[in-house]
């Protein structure tokens, strides 16, 4: 039954009526099969997946034309139902074998086999020796039929690891968003809390050393170291929540922030930003601490005297280019803050290459999607 | 001299009432969010204003928003902004309406309240008072033009002048004598090209060359 229907395709006259029939029934077919498959076996064979909405025909039509689900429907179908009637016989032939003393009498007197017993006792251990092995034949064919629906149903390996790196990009995403999200909320709760209470406590200590002019000297030396504690600790929260998530990062943007930054190196800068797409949250929030941290490093290890950072958007990406005119030698391979910026920068599918000739100068160039 | 604060968190507004009274300020109003504030200034007519940048409701620069308004209409009222980081955008729009009795520091700077009441008191007197950390910012933007040529001991008298010291506080900041400042000073003059007569007007428009507000 198969064979007439391949030879059909064969048959230029006959091929786009046959094809018209296998786009129309090829993936009502799959489904029943698939459900067949649930239902007896307990085994799940996901549908290949679907294109956008755009190629919705075209995908339907690589989909049904693809060989896979042709070759399953056109012959691994048939066969396996032969498989099964393979397996229906062997039991038949066993029941049959097995019992030939209890029907031998029936057979009409001109047969007459109770002679040859030896050849009635080879049928009877036949019998049971097709008995005992009928159900393997018939796990065997089942295993078959799965293995089959799952090559040529299922989605093929290419798919199915295209369908894993997408799960995973899409998780990373959710990941990398949520840990931006919870350091949002930890800054927020920082600065609503702590940091005003400590900044009233500081006041008030600056106050009571500013009127209390008739404290006695130690008590006023309290104060007063109690007030520079107070003073320190508000700066150590402040770069605390700036480590976390700096503020002005989100009322006004990557440029300001970056201004920041610059401002605080301690060498000079030379910024120049010019951004003109939008920038996804946590991808600004990279990219500030990115140019943070190489500032850091030019610091500590480049003896730099000036560092050129340009900030700018093309095409979708977001390009941040950090050079300073230090002493060059930087290997990403090796120092532990270049590995920090690369593995930022990978979080959200960036890229980081650095160019840095011993001697120098050295030019770190991160490159960031804008949108995850 | 009659006083405004503006400033949503209850602790700090209490601590700035408090600082304020203390160094003989009356504080004829301490209110919450921009809306109130104006309100405040337009029936008290304060001499000075301490205001937060972020206020209700949106909680982003209301704070400067209202200084503006308070400045154009209320010339009289000299306005210091208190702001939870710096950005230099908001310093440029507060000096751009009026450069005299404007200030801009960085909230944390209230803890230390001699520095504090200092910058208050300059404002009100007319002055300006802008955080450091303001003019540092400002400073990374600005390399071409004539600032180019300034040495780095006139920038630093500069940035300086920015914040609104005097000759005297300039000259004890840098451990320099009151004369090496005033030739400073007049060196960043020719070469800002501001030959003018009136010195406190040169001094302004150094400070707003240097902002790129002028």
């Amino acid at each position: 039954m198969a064979l007439p229907a391949w030879l059909a395709v064969t048959e230029s006259k006959l091929l786009f009526p046959v094809l018209a029939v296998l786009l129309g029934c090829a993936r009502p077919l799959s489904a029943v099969q698939r459900g067949r498959l649930r239902a007896l076996h307990g085994v799940v064979v996901p549908p290949p997946r679907p294109g956008d909405a755009q190629s919705r025909l075209m995908g339907r039509l690589r989909l049904v034309l693809s060989w896979r689900q042709t070759v399953y429907h056109l012959l691994v179908g048939p066969l396996l139902a032969l498989g099964a009637a393979l397996v229906v016989y062997a039991w038949g032939a066993a029941l049959v074998l097995t019992t030939v003393y209890g029907w031998i009498w029936l057979m009409p007197p001109s047969v007459d086999l109770r002679g040859d017993w030896p050849e009635l006792v080879a049928f009877t251990v036949c019998g049971l020796l097709l008995a005992v092995m009928t159900p393997w034949l018939a796990g065997l064919m089942a295993w078959l039929e799965v293995r089959a629906a799952q090559l040529l149903l299922g989605p093929d390996r290419t798919e199915q690891l295209e369908q894993r790196v997408e799960e995973i990009a899409e998780s990373r995403a959710g990941l990398v968003d949520a840990v931006d999200t919870e350091r949002r909320r930890i800054e927020r709760d920082l600065h609503d809390g702590a940091q005003q209470r400590l900044t009233s406590l500081a006041m008030n200590l600056g106050l009571a050393r500013r009127t209390l002019k008739d404290c006695p000297p130690d008590a006023m030396q309290v104060i007063v170291a109690a007030h520079e504690e107070a003073q320190a600790a508000i700066d150590e929260l402040r770069d605390l929540v700036r480590g976390l998530h700096p503020a002005v990062l989100e009322d006004r943007g990557l440029d300001a922030a970056l201004s920041g930054i610059a401002a605080r190196a301690p060498l000079p800068v030379r910024l120049d930003v010019e951004v003109s797409e939008q920038i996804a949250p946590t991808v600004e929030a990279v990219a500030y601490f990115t140019v943070s941290e190489a500032l850091t490093n030019v610091a500590k290890h480049a003896r730099a005297r000036q560092v050129d950072v340009s900030v700018r958007t093309a095409g979708g990406r977001l390009r941040l280019v950090i050079s300073d005119d230090g002493v060059g030698g930087a290997d990403a391979s090796r120092g532990t803050g270049l590995t920090g910026l690369r593995q930022r920068a990978g979080s959200v599918d960036g890229t980081l290459s650095v160019l840095s000739p011993l001697g120098g100068p050295t030019t770190i160039t991160v490159e960031l999607p804008c949108a995850l | 001299m009659r006083a405004v604060i503006a400033e949503d968190s209850v602790l700090l507004r209490v601590g700035l009432v408090k600082v304020l009274e203390a160094v003989g300020y009356e504080v004829v109003a301490a209110v919450g969010d921009a809306i109130e504030l104006l309100a405040a200034v337009e029936e008290h007519r304060p001499g000075v204003v301490v205001a937060d940048v972020r206020m209700p409701p949106g909680f982003h620069d209301e704070g400067v928003k209202a200084a503006m308004v308070i400045r154009q209409q209320w010339p009289e009222t000299a306005v210091l902004l208190l702001s939870q980081f710096v950005e230099e955008r908001y310093a440029a729009d507060l000096l751009s309406t009026n450069t005299s009795g404007v200030g801009y520091l960085l909230k944390q700077r209230v803890a230390n309240v001699d520095e504090f009441v200092d910058a208050l008191q300059r404002v009100a007197e007319g002055g300006t008072a802008l955080d450091p950390e303001v003019v540092a910012q400002l400073l990374v933007r600005r390399h071409r033009d004539p600032l180019e040529k300034l040495t780095p001991r006139e920038r630093d008298v500069l940035s300086l002048m920015a914040e609104g010291r005097s000759n005297a506080a300039i000259a004890a900041a840098l451990v320099v004598s009151d004369s090496a400042v005033a030739k400073h000073i007049n060196s960043i003059f020719t070469k800002l090209d501001l030959p003018s007569a009136d010195d406190s007007h040169r001094r302004v428009m150094a400070v707003l060359r240097f902002l790129e507000v002028g």
